[in-house]
């Protein structure tokens, strides 16, 4: 059970202008300007649903999520996850979510994909039989036999985001966190990825928060969308919901429906 | 320290994936701190003695900084690139995984090819060590030994301010080198060579000095007070504000994000 309610969050961003005489003004004096990052967020999303985060470029998606995983802490507001506040208690809550940063890699270059794992079993503690078990089934699912003992390095973009996602699964967590997962990714990974990502949240309940521009993405895996402008919330239902809101939408693709809500909340 | 050595075993592996490179740094290494060697040697072939201090016991001051600086360094390599974990977001990472924030980014890199200054400073300890005219009692074998472990975690408690101020300024910060890279390249003497004032900075305010000229002092017989052997402990308080301005420094990363 993820619940938030009225975060908010600014950030301080040093002004820059052009020009040089400006730029050697800014060593003496910088000029702050506060951005609101998040302005008043909440929601709650129940175990074992799968949630689609969409929103333009720069609307808060990636800080939410920072602040759920106890990257951030917010200026105000709560956030609870199974009972905790993230940023106050770090580890005991990160030990039950698995996180995947799509354009970041948590897997060690120039040694084999298997010994990344076994660094991360490690990590989190998992006891023996129980990891073997989970990366058994990573393995067959994800199809990583003939990858384990490649270095990342040598991997193709779809393997190696199959292998992180593996990587952030081996300790079975209750919530998983992707960050534009399929990002970059050829059209046989990306419907191997949305499988899988499925698979586990109908088989295991785990609780899914996406994020993600691909409205492919979306339309496989989420019954629900949250969208987030300018820092705030503004829709909140299924994809089927935000369809019937306008009858132009019905014949829209889901692309340009979302070009359509963004164009009518000028986000 | 299960997981320590489980970090060790990869960083090895990896590195050993580049087994020319390895060595040609490892060389390179060796051969920069062989020049710091030599500087020392043609200083003694003019003179006899610098500021009472003969040309084996100044090798001794000599390999004892050095040793613990390419510890430190080898070990604490990941503080020193902390800056470039904090621009790609490398340190996210630590932050969603369940151990020790400090204990990750110090895990976060380790340096081999180090290994060339610690085998010159092994070696000027072979020599040095018979050669510098100290008669081995067991407390001047501990007292060694305590100017090698404390000096190299004071060095690594530089690191780790380095790594601290870089929380506030994102780009790393080259001065703090003078007290790191310089400490090193200075240590090659006793601190009391450069005059009093340095050496009282040294002493209270990074106290490279503490497991440096007062235990060698000791070391040499030239003092007899215990507690000239036992000061290279006390330089270790100089970790308490480190840790403190890097948590400082972590709790301002988590309200900015930047």
């Amino acid at each position: 059970m993820i619940s938030l309610k009225s975060v908010r969050k600014t950030f301080r961003v040093a002004k820059r202008q052009a020009g040089f005489s400006r730029a050697v003004k800014a060593l003496f004096s910088r000029e702050y300007e506060l951005v609101r990052a998040l302005d008043d967020i909440s929601f709650d999303i129940r175990d074992g649903e799968m949630v689609g985060y969409i929103g333009p470029n720069g609307a808060g998606k990636s800080t939410t999520i920072k602040i759920m995983c106890g990257v951030l802490t917010p200026d105000s507001g709560s956030c609870s996850i199974d009972g905790r506040t993230p940023w106050k208690e770090r580890i005991a809550h990160v030990r039950e979510i698995g996180v995947v940063f799509g354009q970041r890699s948590q897997l060690w270059w120039d040694v084999p994909v298997a010994d990344s794992f076994q660094l991360i079993r490690d990590i989190y503690k998992v006891d023996g039989a129980s990891y073997r078990k989970t990366l058994d089934e990573l393995t067959e699912r994800l199809d990583l036999n003939e990858i384990l003992k490649t270095p990342a390095r040598s991997l193709s973009l779809g393997q190696r985001m199959r292998c992180e996602i593996a990587a952030s699964l081996l300790h079975s967590p209750r919530t998983l966190f992707l960050d534009e997962p399929t990002i970059g990714l050829d059209a046989v990974s990306k419907i191997a990825v949305r499988q899988f990502i499925k698979k586990l949240n109908a088989e295991r309940g785990t609780t899914v928060i996406l994020t993600t521009h691909d409205m492919q993405d979306i339309e496989a895996l989420t019954e629900r969308i949250l969208l987030i402008g300018k820092g705030k919330i503004l829709l909140d239902g299924s994809l089927a919901e935000l369809k019937k809101r306008s009858p132009e939408a019905l014949d829209m693709t889901s692309e340009e429906m979302v070009a359509a809500l963004y164009r009518e909340f000028k986000i | 320290m299960g997981l320590y050595i489980k970090y060790f075993a990869m960083h090895l592996k990896s590195q050993m994936q580049y087994k020319v490179s390895f060595c040609l740094t490892a060389l390179g290494q060796f051969l920069v701190s062989f020049s710091a060697f030599l500087g020392i040697y043609f200083m003694f072939t003019h003179f006899n003695t610098v500021e009472g201090f003969t040309f084996q016991e100044t090798l001794l001051c000599f390999a004892v900084v050095l040793m613990a600086f390419s510890l430190a360094e080898m070990l604490g390599r990941g503080f020193d690139l902390f800056p470039r974990m904090l621009g790609n977001g490398e340190f996210d990472r630590a932050l969603v995984r369940p151990r020790n924030v400090i204990f990750q980014v110090l895990l976060s890199q380790m340096d081999f090819s180090r290994l060339g200054r610690v085998i010159q400073a092994a070696l000027v300890f072979v020599y040095a060590i018979p050669n510098s005219g100290v008669l081995w009692t067991w407390d001047k074998v501990v007292t060694l030994i305590l100017m090698v472990t404390c000096g190299s975690l004071v060095f690594f408690g530089l690191f780790l301010l380095y790594a601290a101020i870089s929380f506030f300024t994102v780009e790393g910060l080259e001065f703090m080198n003078i007290f790191t890279d310089g400490g090193r390249e200075f240590g090659r003497y006793p601190f009391s060579v450069y005059g009093e004032n340095i050496l009282r900075f040294l002493t209270y305010i990074i106290p490279l000095a503490l497991f440096q000229i007062y235990p060698l002092l000791y070391l040499l017989g030239r003092v007899t007070s215990r507690l000239y052997m036992l000061l290279p402990l006390v330089s270790l308080l100089f970790l308490v504000p480190c840790v403190l301005l890097f948590r400082l420094g972590l709790r301002r990363y988590k309200s900015t994000g930047s």
